[in-house]
């Protein structure tokens, strides 16, 4: 064999062995040893409301929570996987059937926001400043204004396809090139709207902390039916038994306990209030 | 959109030398640098003795890993994520949503590079090399140590590609590590974050920090190459 | 020079040769004993390359054998083969001049201070002590086949192949190389070689072997060869008529 160039080979492997290793060793944060894995929703973790809250959390605990942010049919599916301890998300009747499919044992109400519609100031569908949903929506199919859908199985997107129910129509059947589907996150489809002169459903939290508007404003607020619940569930010990069910429940129980609501309450940006806790308000 | 809100965001994440953001910065070079090795340490030889070995199912296998430069990120994002998965095969490991998870993806995504490469690179220099090299005894698997050496800074530009493949992958990354703060969230996926909450000059801010950076990577290699090239002829 | 131990004489056996089922080189027989320096002479395409790949071992014939003798089993156990190559186009490793040369003797199983000293040796007879430090590949082309001939020495060969070893290079530089070889020569070495040169032969040969499309077409003394060919093809190529 070649001695010297195996020799140095054998050297030069051997360093950036040894530098592999002491960098894969070296920690990418001052990463707690107890952390919990949280699935959640974009919007929660775009309108900042994370950065905001685990903080406090970590402080008072110790336990370091590591957020997924996904869609809230994805961050339910990764529930489902196992490969979360927590879901934290958006939308009461998959939830519900989380918790009816044995993934969690209970579902807790942790707070509200709302869903605004966005559109271009120009108001192709005239429906600024309407406080009804449900007429809006119908304008909009009618005139067949350019309109964003999430069409990812986010919270949002569910909360949109049940109001075109309401509305009367069937989106599935009824959709036109105006009705465009993204199939990405919130801000995605904020930039989308933008770009394109479109009206898009958001969650008021992610549109108040959202920087790319341009043209877009709210268009219609206020109805009673754009009300958002959110929702905490622990993964179910028994579906996975590799879950940190303590530790889990006690982000859990945080969130809902008066601390952490009033935390959630505490959040604002620009002096606006994003979201609404409303732990143990029956029926949430 | 300001130009200059670019430039001024890209600025003021350098100057500013946040935590945060030295956190990303280190991830992602820890992540793709740690890749690129473990590419290195398995593609160079497994290059080198493809470019040297015949045997039945050498084309096949070659234009396999031609085809695999291609994979999609997402692709193979995608694999990695079912594999490690709690509901996967490897779910035991605990490794989804780590670094670790998306080194894997990486290497995954490189490997196919520096293989092809290196095989291209070693039968080149085989071509040229095979006499002497057999006339002094080195044949067959024996040569691979001195190919290697002897090529080593065409291989250099080879691991370059690798590296650059890695570096501006978001799609595996993301899907595999969760882009968790502080935790899994790299250059890349912090970009496709900031674009997400509409703060387009931070993402484009960002951007411009990760290609000076693998600018200087490459001016780096580059030039130690070319000086490297120059003494060896 | 003959000794217990070498591995001359060299017996070639009617060792032909086929490439893609064409017979590229002929049953040749011929035997090369110790000492002095046999040409290979022929013009384009006759097959003297093949023949010296042959010798060398870089090629197994197809039919026939390549016989070394008894020295070259005792040879064999231990780490050198006892003959070298130096080849038409010099081929030069990525390194410095000194690292060419440790690494074919590193190859070739020598090593430590042994290796050491044959380096600086071989720097030294063939004058590229300045150069040690200098990258291979950045010589001239007549330094650059200097180098391979002083890496090839370095192993110690009892016998030496050249294939058209000054094919490439100017007239000065193919007289250096020339003065070299017969240095080679009167140090004891067995050196064959092959060319398409007739001066350089008439210059170099103790012994001619005339080659025509793969065919040996006469073995002589290389007096006899240049004073009468027996062969009508070797007759036409002193004249300088072109073969092939």
């Amino acid at each position: 064999m070649t001695a010297l160039p195996r020799r140095s080979l054998l050297a030069a492997g051997l360093f950036l062995g040894l530098t592999g290793i002491a960098l894969a060793q070296a920690p990418a944060a001052p990463a707690g040893e107890r952390f919990i894995t949280v699935a959640s929703t974009t919007s929660t973790q775009d309108s900042g409301l994370f950065n905001h809250i685990l903080p406090l959390f970590k402080a008072k605990t110790g336990i370091e929570v590591r957020v997924i942010s996904q869609g809230t049919g994805q961050a339910l599916d990764t529930g489902r996987r196992g490969d979360a301890d927590v879901v934290f998300v958006h939308a009461r009747a998959q939830e519900l059937k989380f918790v009816e499919e044995g993934f969690s044992t209970e579902r807790r109400p942790v707070m509200y926001n709302d869903f605004v519609l966005i559109g271009p100031k120009s108001d192709p569908a005239g429906v600024a400043g309407s406080k009804d949903i449900v007429a809006a929506l119908k304008k909009i199919q009618e005139k067949a204004a350019p309109f964003v859908s999430r069409g990812d199985k986010s919270g949002t997107h569910a909360a949109e396809l049940n109001l075109w129910k309401v509305a009367g129509i069937d989106i599935a059947a009824q959709k036109g090139s105006w009705y465009r589907e993204i199939g990405q996150g919130m801000g995605a489809a904020l930039n989308t709207s933008g770009a394109m002169g479109a009206y898009v459903l958001s969650d008021r939290a992610t549109w108040i902390s959202f920087k790319n508007r341009g043209d877009l404003v709210i268009s219609v607020e206020g109805d009673q039916r754009l009300f958002n619940q959110y929702g905490v569930m622990s993964v179910n010990p028994a579906k996975h038994p590799h879950v940190k069910v303590a530790d889990g429940k006690r982000f859990a129980d945080w969130l809902t306990s008066p601390e952490g609501q009033k935390a959630i309450a505490d959040y604002k940006i620009d002096g606006q209030q994003l979201f609404f806790p409303n732990a143990g308000q029956a029926g949430a | 959109m300001d130009v200059g809100a670019i430039f001024q965001a890209a600025f003021a994440l350098v100057v500013g030398l946040d935590p945060g953001f030295l956190g990303i910065v280190f991830l992602s070079l820890r992540v793709t640098l740690t890749a690129v090795l473990i590419a290195a340490l398995i593609g160079l030889p497994l290059g080198a003795a493809l470019a040297l070995a015949r045997f039945p199912g050498r084309a096949a296998i070659i234009v396999c890993l031609n085809a695999l430069m291609g994979l999609p990120p997402v692709v193979a994002g995608l694999a990695v994520f079912l594999l490690l998965s709690r509901s996967g095969p490897l779910g035991p490991l605990g490794l989804l949503f780590t670094p670790t998870a998306m080194i894997i993806a990486q290497v995954i995504l490189v490997l196919p590079i520096v293989i092809a490469l290196t095989r291209q690179v070693i039968e080149d220099l085989w071509s040229e090399y095979r006499d002497h090299l057999r006339s002094v005894g080195l044949d067959g698997l024996r040569a691979i140590p001195t190919l290697l050496f002897d090529g080593r800074f065409a291989l250099a530009t080879a691991l370059l590609a690798g590296f650059g493949r890695a570096s501006a992958e978001v799609g595996a990354v993301l899907i595999v590590g969760g882009n968790i703060a502080g935790y899994t969230r790299t250059m890349t996926t912090a970009i496709t974050l900031e674009t997400s909450k509409g703060d387009l000059p931070l993402a484009l801010g960002l951007g411009l920090v990760l290609l000076s950076l693998t600018l200087m990577i490459n001016a780096i290699a580059f030039g130690a190459s070319r000086i490297g090239a120059r003494y060896a002829g | 020079m003959l000794s217990v131990s070498s591995i001359l004489p060299l017996t070639v056996e009617a060792a032909a040769f086929f490439g893609d089922g064409k017979l590229l080189v002929a049953p040749n027989s011929f035997v090369i004993p110790a000492g002095g320096l046999t040409v290979l002479l022929g013009p384009n395409g006759a097959g003297k390359s093949l023949t010296l790949r042959l010798c060398h071992g870089l090629l197994t014939p197809s039919r026939g054998t390549v016989r070394w003798a008894a020295g070259a089993e005792a040879r064999a156990k231990g780490q050198r083969k006892g003959h070298a190559m130096v080849f038409q186009k010099p081929i030069m490793l990525r390194r410095s001049v000194e690292a060419n040369i440790t690494h074919a003797l590193a190859a070739a199983g020598s090593n430590g201070a042994e290796r050491k000293t044959r380096v600086t040796q071989a720097l030294q007879r063939f004058g590229l002590g300045e150069r040690a430090g200098q990258p291979a590949r950045l010589l001239s082309g007549g330094e650059q086949q200097r180098l391979a001939i002083a890496r090839a020495w370095a192993l110690r060969p009892e016998l030496l192949f050249l294939d058209e070893p000054t094919s490439q290079l100017d007239p000065a530089a193919t007289r250096q190389i020339e003065e070299l070889l017969s240095g080679l020569v009167a140090e004891g070495i067995t050196v064959m070689m092959s060319t398409h040169d007739l001066g350089q032969a008439r210059r170099l040969a103790d012994r001619v072997l005339f080659l025509h499309r793969g065919r040996l077409v006469e073995d002589a003394l290389a007096k006899d060869f240049f004073a009468g060919p027996h062969s009508a093809e070797a007759r036409a190529f002193l004249a300088g008529e072109l073969l092939w």
